[in-house]
């Protein structure tokens, strides 16, 4: 007998269904973080590479807008579940503990696990000035205007070396990517652990794995405001 | 010659469920380092009475680790800072002269406090009886070998029944959830033929109940695991997941 939709949406909201989600969701975003910083690196390729990059992606239209779809999506479901947890747990713990300490190894509570809350709020945050200065941003009708390829296309360059040549963009955004980054280091291993797609003898690979893509992700990110704010100086 | 030690301790007092509830400090000199840390609450009780004082009230049974009764956090770890270890199983030794040690009770909403440090943990009681036993009629002792149980299956299931239900779990969990707890018992059960019958069922009543109960969700900080006295892992809990969504796609 299949399940009846009334069972699957109690097993959706089990604290089992809940990590399911979360783990999902997330790898889900972290395979879009790294190709979101692929893209971006784009701009250090030379003068057109960075727009001939948006406007191929713009190019697959409906395809580009069901993703976009599916990932904001991802990102609300991410964050709602997120924030349901630290609620929940708050109301679990009850009193607190007047000394606490973590015992160490096995345990992989860190700084990263503990602040999940902290750097996933900022990111939300982020998110939406993200999509307001960028994606909702000046475009052709505001004059920004380049031609690729013979064609008129929005000149995301152009948008994007305004806004890092600010100091407050150039090294207010490295500060959010910071913090992706440990969100990265608890976050990658946690999501394979919550989708048990690790063991005890993966997780000896895969959890420092979180660190290094932290790391990379993050300095992918990181580059390219830095290169733009020192490049007027030169 | 047993060395002699003296130890202070900041101990959570707390007369009732509803009475408000504050850390004392006591000084137990003269301590042995043989002792464990149980006998050294003993010892302070027994001067607290020779006092006339009300003495500490905390759980305990077997004293040799196997039953689970005791638990209390020492120094701000679930049974204390050795590893693998029951708090009746924790030496004084294990600590050095003169050092200052806070005992609280294990803290969670579902594990309502008692008194002192003695904490209300039938909610683990509540979710074994949600599906963490057997009901088939299994019979008497098979015969040898005629039921065949693969050495690692038997030596996995022996892995996770060795939970003595203790709660250090959910006192060490930051979420204060009792996933490793409920993992281990429905994991030891799945792994053997008797307990495949009721798998799918056991799985989601348990989660289920762990739910009701308030216990917070897991967030993967693997602190459990650390503080288990019979070093449980979570790669339990992962299974306890899987068998979850299967069940739950049944």
């Amino acid at each position: 007998m299949p399940p009846s939709a009334k069972s699957v949406l109690q097993a959706v909201a089990s604290p089992v269904g809940r990590k399911v989600l979360t783990g999902l969701t997330g790898l889900g975003l972290v395979l879009f973080v790294i190709v979101h910083m692929l893209g971006n690196l784009t701009y250090l390729q030379g003068e057109d590479a960075y727009n001939l990059y948006a406007h191929k992606l713009a190019g697959y239209g409906v395809v580009l807008y069901a993703l976009e779809v599916g990932l904001a999506a991802f990102f609300v479901l991410h964050a709602y579940i997120g924030i349901s947890i630290w609620l929940r747990k708050r109301r679990a713990r009850g009193g607190r503990y007047a000394k606490y300490r973590s015992a160490r190894a096995p345990s992989r509570q860190t700084f990263a696990s503990r602040t999940m809350i902290v750097s996933g709020l900022v990111l939300l945050v982020f998110l939406v000035l993200h999509l307001l200065h960028f994606k909702f941003g000046p475009g052709i009708g505001e004059g920004y205007v380049a031609t690729v390829d013979g064609e008129q296309v929005r000149d995301l360059r152009r948008l994007m070396t305004e806004q890092f040549q600010s100091p407050l963009y150039a090294f207010g955004y490295p500060l959010v990517i910071i913090l992706m980054g440990f969100h990265l280091r608890h976050g990658f291993w946690s999501a394979l652990q919550s989708l048990s797609l690790t063991s005890p003898r993966l997780s000896r690979v895969l959890y420092p794995m979180g660190a290094v893509l932290g790391l990379i992700v993050g300095a992918g990110f990181i580059l390219v405001p830095l290169w733009i704010y020192f490049s007027q100086f030169i | 010659m047993a060395e002699r030690m003296t130890i202070h301790l900041s101990v959570w007092r707390q007369a009732g469920p509803d009475a408000p509830g504050r850390l004392v400090d006591y000084t137990v000199e003269d301590a042995s380092e043989h002792m464990s840390f149980l006998e050294l609450l003993d010892v302070l009780n027994e001067q607290l009475v020779g006092r006339n004082e009300e003495p500490v009230a905390f759980d305990s049974d077997c004293r040799e680790g196997i039953c689970g009764s005791c638990g209390v956090m020492v120094g701000g770890i679930a049974h204390g800072p050795q590893r693998r270890t029951a708090v009746c199983q924790l030496h004084v030794r294990t600590f050095s002269d003169g050092d200052r040690i806070v005992v609280e009770p294990f803290r969670a909403r579902a594990f309502p406090l008692v008194k002192d440090l003695v904490v209300d943990r039938s909610a683990f009681d509540r979710i074994i009886a949600a599906g963490g036993y057997v009901s088939a009629t299994t019979g008497g002792a098979p015969d040898a070998n005629a039921l065949p149980i693969s050495k690692r299956a038997a030596d996995e299931a022996m892995d996770y029944a060795a939970c003595i239900g203790c709660g250090a779990c959910v006192a060490a969990c930051p979420n204060a959830s009792a996933s490793l707890f409920t993992a281990a018992k429905v994991v030891h059960l799945s792994l053997l033929p008797q307990g495949h019958v009721e798998a799918d069922r056991r799985v989601m009543a348990m989660v289920d109940q762990m739910r009701q109960e308030g216990f917070g969700d897991c967030s993967n900080h693997a602190e459990c695991e650390a503080v288990c006295p019979k070093g449980i892992s979570i790669a339990g809990i992962a299974r306890m997941r899987r068998a979850y969504v299967r069940a739950a796609l049944r």
